[in-house]
């Protein structure tokens, strides 16, 4: 503006203002909790609060239509329609009582001992989906998506496994081999989509789905004739692992807790520290934020590629080991990974793709893990109406736009489209 | 048709893009809307068009109060537009093009063309836009295309004709075209708003200039300002056009291209077989329309193109099909074109975008650790010293206006010990003031004794800038000229007419620095 103004630090904390007023210097400051509050409405978080919100809110409605009560009430709602909306009352609040008893706290068991076990078996929950979230999180900061998270999890599993049944060695190094194991067997799993794309330029979305199919008949065929068999048995079910093998129990053998939260507390460290401090990570984000100016940078867009798959691969496969060492000891089947590497994407996108915001989704998906069963014991609700949720939560998450509009957010697009000429006016001073 | 804009505002949140802006552009007036990039000029355009609503004020055309709630109702009260990207579809032929948005049929749904031809045929003759209807749009020049946009718009009865920034694709001589035919189109009565940031076209062909910064109008200038006077409006303080630069102090070649050949993934030929030598303290300067090959001649420079073939050498060591990173680091610095696809990691902060090309060892990483402290301080003391207008450091780069994106990338790539800088279009999409800077601090590493290729397309860059001028037509050298070569005869080269005194294909390296 004024062109002579000498430049001050002032005027450069300004540029929000300049169009408002001919002249900066009378520019008011512009307000902080104005920006805090735009930086929280436009900003991501908010979004993954909301969809669990929505989602929830979405899933009362289901369980009181496909209640029985309610269902009942309906008939003469028009007579007395005290009745449905008590109906509806019972039915939403019993089932999502039972969601957080089961999951966080259990007021009729006696004691705090007995009354937290539920959380624990939420943290039990977790451990496997928040290794996997980071895995796939992981893939997602560099533009990949990787959806072969069942069969990176099976191969580890079943590499780790072996480790922990066949072989016989001394109680911690066992486990330590096991593990080291089932996460290389990982890494390479997604390693070979990684060279696939940087090779061929083949779509990881297809090769990681199509590598599912291959572990998984793969692993299957090991239970049933290959070095996963149990001899003498016809299940296709794997030996039991090994004690030397097993990770030790956190709060002893009352609960089944176990040393794999700690591993994947450690992975969630690793993650934040790879991607915000470490050079490889700053690489990996600037090849998934803009690989054209990456590869001008002299950043090896293909070798990202390659490492970051192998990272993310190695992360599912700590969710991999995790289930054969420390949650289903007893021998597995080709079924391990239940669903968790496809689970472990909802809970990368719910949380925004960051380490501790996978941390907390996963912990929230472990929760309804946990706290479904109960639901479904106590109430009688379908565990799928949990299933329900956790899809709805993805879909309002995918649909940032509709969230805004329910809860009557500002868009962000208007910000980001004004946001660029206002600079540049003030450039221009 | 008379076009009165009476205090049309437009606010995005909290900024005002239009600041009460009244605009008068009288019948066969040819009114230039100046001012720079973000001032808002666009804006009110789109306002003006139906595009975007306005918060206040007034649209009088004739004196009737207009509400336009979309293109639509804009082009029906008389209002077309030539934008500056074509809105052509380019597997249409040129009446199909015209015909279509508003196209008649005959009985059973059949396109009427034979009625749209007439009409491109009529339009054509009567401006001697010399366009064949039939043609296929993709197989046009790029300034017989923007004809194409212009009798769109007149088919329309168009009465206001509005031109964004129509020059920034056209070679100098079509340039002069595009000047002829708005006078002839002021002659028969259209009314012209013509927005541009080149000061000479303005007073080429202007009858008023009405300057924005700001979103405001800050003022009236008659045609016969001088430069200086109509920059000094736009930026709202003395701006030194010319660049100061005492003679080239050239030293050996440095960097010697021979025969280099640039094949696209098609396998056509982009680069065809150039040579040519950049020499220790001199600026070359290549020219020529977008789209020539001068975008894949440095990028093979920087081995960012797949299929090369030919010598590259810098300070004797050669270069050809080495791999980005190495080419870094022998010491080159690069200024991409299109600086946000190839140059910026938008999302990236400041700091952050600074250290990009410099993302392994010293000084900003060690053990595998980002040594934030180093990256910060070496951040708050380039954009002190770059001028980078900023919140701070930790401001993404897409918030960022072009002038200051592009310093940051300038800042990035001066940081490290170049034996060689290429800029390509260093300054466009930059406003006049960065601009100033930006010219300034290449012209400072040339005189540090870097050799420096500068690509522009602008003639004014290229004039004010260079040492030598190589003009490039077709992936071939038409020829390499002093920096004092008149811009008619740099024209007529761009247009691909032999003007140099230099044989085109031979090696150039003593001629180039001569």
């Amino acid at each position: 503006m004024s062109a002579d103004r000498p430049e001050s630090p002032q005027s450069e904390a300004q540029p929000a203002q300049p169009a408002k007023t001919a002249d900066p210097a009378e520019a008011p400051e512009p307000s902080r909790w104005h920006n805090v509050f735009r930086e929280i409405t436009t900003g991501n978080a908010i979004i993954s609060v909301l969809a669990v919100v929505l989602a929830l809110i979405v899933g009362a409605v289901m369980i009181a239509f496909t209640n029985k009560d309610v269902q009942a009430a309906s008939v003469y709602f028009f007579a007395r329609p005290g009745d449905m909306l008590a109906a509806i009352w019972d039915s939403v609040a019993g089932a999502y009582s039972a969601l957080f008893q089961g999951s966080i706290y259990n007021f009729r068991r006696p004691g705090f001992a007995d009354g937290i076990k539920p959380f624990t078996e939420t943290l039990t929950f977790a451990t496997p989906l928040i290794a996997a979230g980071l895995g796939v999180a992981l893939g997602f900061r560099v533009g990949l998506f990787n959806i072969g998270g069942r069969g990176q999890m099976l191969i580890a599993a079943a590499l780790g496994g072996w480790v922990g049944f066949a072989l016989d060695l001394p109680p911690v190094l066992h486990m330590v081999v096991a593990l080291l194991v089932g996460i290389a067997g990982g890494a390479l799993w997604a390693g070979i989509v990684g060279l696939l794309k940087a090779r061929t330029g083949a779509h990881e979305v297809i090769t990681t789905i199509m590598l599912n199919y291959v572990a998984f008949y793969l692993v299957s065929y090991w239970l049933r004739e290959g070095f996963l068999k149990t001899p003498g048995s016809n299940n296709p079910k794997s030996p039991a692992t090994k004690a030397t093998a097993v990770f030790p129990d956190l709060l002893g053998p009352e609960y089944n807790l176990h040393f794999g939260f700690i591993l994947v507390i450690a992975a969630t460290v690793f993650a934040w520290w790879l991607l915000s401090r470490s050079n490889l990570g700053f690489k990996f984000r600037a090849v998934g934020e803009n690989p054209n100016a990456a590869r001008v940078a002299g950043i090896s867009v293909k070798r990202m590629y390659v490492y970051a798959m192998l990272l993310s691969g190695g992360l599912i496969g700590l969710a991999g080991v995790n289930q054969v060492l420390g949650t289903t000891t007893s021998g597995f089947g080709a079924g391990i990974d239940s669903g968790i590497g496809f689970d472990a994407i909802t809970v990368a996108l719910l949380g925004r793709s960051r380490p501790w915001g996978v941390f907390i989704a996963g912990i929230l998906f472990g929760a309804f893990k946990a706290g479904g069963f109960s639901m479904q014991a106590a109430e009688g609700v379908p565990i799928d109406i949990v299933l329900v949720v956790q899809s709805l939560i993805v879909l309002f998450i995918a649909a940032p736009p509709l969230v805004r509009a329910i809860f009557r957010l500002p868009s962000p697009d208007t910000v980001r489209r004004a946001t660029p000429s206002v600079t540049k006016e003030v450039a221009a001073k | 048709m008379k076009l009165e804009l009476r205090g049309i505002t437009k606010r995005f949140g909290a900024l005002v893009a239009n600041d009460h802006i009244d605009l008068t552009v009288e019948a066969g007036e040819i009114h230039a809307l100046l001012g720079e990039n973000g001032a808002g000029k666009s804006t009110l355009m789109n306002v003006l068009y139906g595009l975007y609503q306005a918060d206040g004020g007034e649209i009088l055309l004739d004196d009737e109060v207009q509400h336009f709630a979309g293109p639509g109702d804009a082009m029906k009260a008389g209002i077309g537009m030539v934008h500056q990207h074509f809105m052509l579809i380019p597997v249409f032929t040129v009446a199909e093009n015209v015909m279509l948005g508003h196209e008649s049929t005959k009985a059973g749904g059949v396109l009427d063309l034979a009625t749209a031809r007439t009409k491109v045929r009529e339009i054509s003759d009567r401006f001697g836009f010399d366009v064949d209807p039939d043609a296929l749009v993709e197989e046009l020049p790029v300034g017989v295309q923007q004809r194409v946009e212009i009798i769109k718009a007149l088919s329309r009865d168009a009465r206001v004709l509005v031109f964004d920034e129509p020059t920034a694709v056209l070679t100098p001589q079509e340039t002069d075209e595009l000047m002829s035919i708005m006078r002839q189109l002021k002659e028969s009565g259209t009314s012209i708003v013509f927005i541009t940031h080149k000061l000479r076209e303005v007073r080429e062909v202007a009858d008023r200039i009405t300057v924005i910064r700001l979103g405001k109008v800050v003022g009236e200038a008659s045609p016969t300002a001088t430069n200086e006077e109509l920059a000094t409006l736009m930026v709202g303080r003395a701006v030194d056009l010319t660049v100061d630069k005492a003679p080239a102090k050239a030293g050996k070649p440095a960097l010697v291209v021979q025969n280099l050949t640039v094949l696209d993934p098609l396998g056509n030929i982009v680069v065809d077989d150039v040579s040519f030598s950049v020499a220790e303290g001199e600026i070359l300067a290549i020219a020529g329309v977008q789209g020539n090959g001068q975008t894949e001649l440095t990028e093979a420079l920087l081995g960012l193109q797949p299929r090369v073939l030919g010598e590259v050498s810098l300070d004797g060591k050669a270069i050809r099909g080495h791999s980005v990173r190495k080419i870094l680091d022998v010491g080159v610095g690069f200024i991409p074109e299109d600086r946000t696809e190839d140059g910026l990691v938008g999302e990236f902060t400041i700091a952050e975008n600074l250290m990009l090309d410099r993302a392994d060892g010293a000084p900003f990483v060690r053990f595998g650790n980002i040594q934030r402290g180093a990256l910060e301080d070496f951040a708050r003391e380039k954009v002190a010293e770059f001028d980078v207008r900023t919140q701070g450091i930790d401001e993404p780069v897409r918030r960022l206006s072009g002038g200051n994106q592009q310093k940051v990338v300038l800042a990035r790539e001066l940081s490290r010990d170049l034996r060689l800088f290429v800029a390509a279009q260093p300054t466009r999409g930059v406003d006049v003031g960065s601009i100033e800077f930006i010219h300034k601090r290449i012209v400072a590493t040339r005189d540090a004794g870097t050799p420096v290729i500068v690509v522009s397309t602008e003639l004014d860059e290229v004039t004010a800038l260079a040492d030598n001028i190589m003009v490039m037509y077709r992936g071939r050298i038409v020829g390499i000229v002093p920096g004092d070569t008149p811009r008619s005869v740099l024209g007529l080269m761009m247009a691909g007419a032999s003007g140099g005194s230099e044989n085109p294909t031979a090696p150039t390296g003593e001629g180039a620095a001569a």
